[in-house]
């Protein structure tokens, strides 16, 4: 009977308390505001990226031309995915240019990839809000479409990074001993290689590509996350729940992944989030060096390259340059909130 | 002590293999033959492209003899030994761009990115360590706070942006003629200027630069002082000090600074691969003849050997600074030579 007692006891104590780690890190992380102004600004950003042809593209939502309708944006989907053809009277044509037609255009009605050479250079205006580069492309529509660039090369570049770090991480932290010194070792030698010259190295001996320079980014970029990993993984790996999970004769494949690695990912889950921030601003310093990124595409930092050319031409580095910077900024923001979450040692402290 | 020193030794060595296996191996693994590259003149062409076929014959077995001449025909361990063993001399063979020996090349350059990181290092420590003092004497003051959200938003201003939009704002341009858009000294700099004239002629060039490189490591580490001030603040032992009647000024610059110090000096470890990697850009951008610069133009040629003595030399470099910061630490705390011995 006593016994029972303490058991339904326990339990309601720990229904209260446990309301698993990510809805109690998102209720704290809510009265935040600075750092949920971060989160705020990622989300923007996201959106930004993921919409980017229904904010600036040169074709409208929709248009009325010859007594048809047409949604040419949508349709331009179809058409990429080999699913449906463009009606004759629409193929390549200039919809602004288009006489008797209807059109409701983006709020940004240019492409990056529309040329204009009898506009190059031109300030900020009503028609290009951001000026146009050296070829009359609108800096505006390139800053919302570089936005995928940027974005993408962060959280893939990273992705890679938590996987290798947190697999050599947990392997040096829970086996130690020799392994831990070896891997150890290898931790000391990519610290050692001045990891931004390595990789403008590896960038320009391979050919131009977006997919390349994610891997490389995040192929040099795990050393702070398998250092992270790994400490924790020492601290946990003593604890007596782990000592009677091996007694009890579970798996090391099982005890480190299903029940320490949860326990070590918190402070593991900082260092991401800064890491997208810093894959984020070497990009950036990678297309303004004109090294990985094809050279097509435009990117923030290929328009800060323009702008260290031209340097009359100041809206050519004002918007993109900030554009990083607010990026990065709101990432540290909700790296720095996630972190007073998540230490422990921080909590109560508020 | 000694035996702590000790198994840091043994232990660089197979750091050292490790760093110099990885960059060759990434060098040498890179897509393109060097040979081809060297016969087009390291411009990363293909050799005998477009030229009849007893040219290239010509071609070929030139390529082949400076393959042999060069070890390139071997296997890639003992290429790899060969390299190896001509570190040790400093011979890092000679560039494909213009034949001059490639350690001539950097020794040339060298004191130019040294000087720029010196000054930089210097500004980054008497910048942040004041700063860091002052902002956790005065915890949550209205000072505190805005210089620590200065230096936050500091640390998240990318070096590219800040760099181009000095070039643009304040180095001719269409707007103010602060500084000079690049170089070391001015253009009609002579010998017959006097050593005051020189000096700040040289200061006038290197501030920008120098200011650049440097914002990201004050702000970083003016932070890391706040906080390791605030936690040697909180120590019994500052509440003694202060009990038994020291002044605030004794006990702060005494018997705070001085623990709370250390760690900052460690992290010199840290500050000195981004210091290399921010001249890559600060030296291209500012037209500065320094290996960052050095290094850009050769990895765009495709120069493979100053590519490799440059990898090489930066990284030995910053395992000496690791190696000497643990050292020092270690020399300060005598726990961590202790707790190693024990495990």
């Amino acid at each position: 009977m006593a016994s029972a007692t303490t058991t339904s006891l326990e339990t309601t104590t720990e229904a209260a308390q446990s309301r698993g780690l990510w809805s109690d890190v998102w209720s704290r992380f809510k009265h935040n505001p600075i750092a949920l102004t971060g989160f705020y600004v990622v989300a923007v950003f996201v959106f930004m990226a993921l919409g980017a042809d229904f904010i600036a593209n040169d074709k409208p939502y929709y248009t009325e031309y010859q007594g048809k309708s047409y949604f040419p944006i949508f349709r331009s989907y179809l058409v990429g995915a080999k699913l449906g053809q463009w009606p004759a009277e629409l193929l390549n044509v200039d919809y602004q240019k288009l006489e008797g037609a209807k059109s409701i255009f983006p709020p940004i009605p240019h492409r990056p990839s529309n040329i204009n050479l009898l506009a190059p250079l031109e300030p900020p205006s009503g028609r290009h809000w951001f000026g146009t580069d050296k070829l009359g492309r609108d800096v505006m529509a390139g800053m919302v479409h570089g936005s995928r660039v940027s974005l993408s090369i962060g959280f893939v570049a990273v992705g890679i990074a938590v996987v290798i770090g947190v697999a050599l991480g947990s392997i040096a932290g829970y086996f130690g001993g020799w392994i831990d010194l070896a891997v150890s070792r290898l931790f000391e030698v990519m610290l050692s290689i001045p990891t931004f010259f390595l990789l403008i190295t590896i960038a320009a001996l391979l050919p131009p590509s977006i997919f390349l320079t994610m891997f490389i980014i995040g192929a040099t970029s795990w050393v702070g996350i398998a250092r992270f990993t790994r400490n924790e993984f020492l601290k946990i790996r003593n604890l007596d729940y782990v000592t009677a999970a091996i007694a009890l004769g579970v798996s090391d494949r099982k005890v480190m992944f299903k029940h320490i690695l949860p326990n070590a990912l918190a402070p593991v889950i900082v260092s991401v989030v800064l890491g997208i921030a810093g894959a984020i601003l070497v990009e950036s310093s990678l297309s303004f060096l004109g090294i990985g990124v094809p050279a097509e595409l435009v990117t923030w930092g290929s328009i800060l390259h323009e702008a260290s050319t031209t340097t009359y031409a100041w809206w050519l580095a004002v918007f993109p340059g900030f554009a990083i910077f607010i990026t990065v900024l709101a990432y540290y923001l909700v790296g720095e909130g996630l972190r007073e979450v998540l230490d422990p040692r921080l909590r109560g402290l508020r | 002590m000694a035996g702590y020193i000790l198994q840091r030794l043994a232990l660089m060595v197979p750091t050292f293999l490790g760093i110099t296996l990885i960059v060759f191996l990434i060098v040498r693994l890179a897509p393109g033959d060097p040979a081809e590259l060297r016969a087009a003149g390291g411009l990363g062409a293909a050799g005998g492209g477009g030229i009849s076929v007893d040219r290239k014959s010509a071609v070929d077995a030139a390529m082949s003899q400076w393959r042999a001449q060069y070890g390139l025909d071997k296997p890639l361990h003992v290429q790899y030994g060969i390299w190896l063993k001509n570190i040790f001399t400093l011979s890092f063979g000679e560039s494909f761009k213009d034949n001059q020996p490639v350690w001539g090349k950097i020794a040339e350059r060298l004191p130019v990115t040294l000087k720029l990181n010196f000054w930089s290092l210097l500004v980054v420590y008497a910048v942040a360590i004041p700063l860091g003092i002052y902002s956790a004497t005065h915890e949550n003051s209205l000072a505190d706070r805005t210089t620590t959200l200065i230096a936050f938003i500091l640390f998240a201003v990318p070096l590219v942006w800040a760099a181009t939009m000095s070039l643009v704002f304040l180095c001719g341009g269409d707007f103010y003629y602060l500084f000079p858009p690049g170089g070391l000294e001015s253009l009609d700099a002579a010998e017959t200027w006097s050593w005051w004239r020189r000096f700040s002629d040289q200061a006038w060039h290197l501030f920008l630069p120098v200011v650049l490189l440097s914002y990201d490591g004050f702000a970083g580490l003016s932070r890391y002082m706040r906080a390791g001030m605030l936690e040697v603040l909180r120590q019994d032992y500052v509440q003694v000090a202060r009990a038994k009647g020291l002044g605030e000024g004794i006990v702060v610059f005494k018997h705070v600074l001085r623990n709370s110090l250390i760690p900052q000096v460690t992290l010199l470890a840290s500050i000195l691969p981004g210091l290399i990697g921010g001249s890559v850009i600060i030296e291209t951008i500012f037209s500065i003849p320094g290996l960052g610069q050095l290094g850009f133009e050769s990895v765009l040629s495709r120069d493979y050997p100053t590519v490799l003595a440059l990898l090489t030399v930066s990284s030995i470099l910053t395992l000496i600074g690791i190696l000497i910061s643990d050292l020092l630490l270690a020399a300060v705390d005598p726990r961590i030579a202790f707790g190693r011995r024990a495990q």
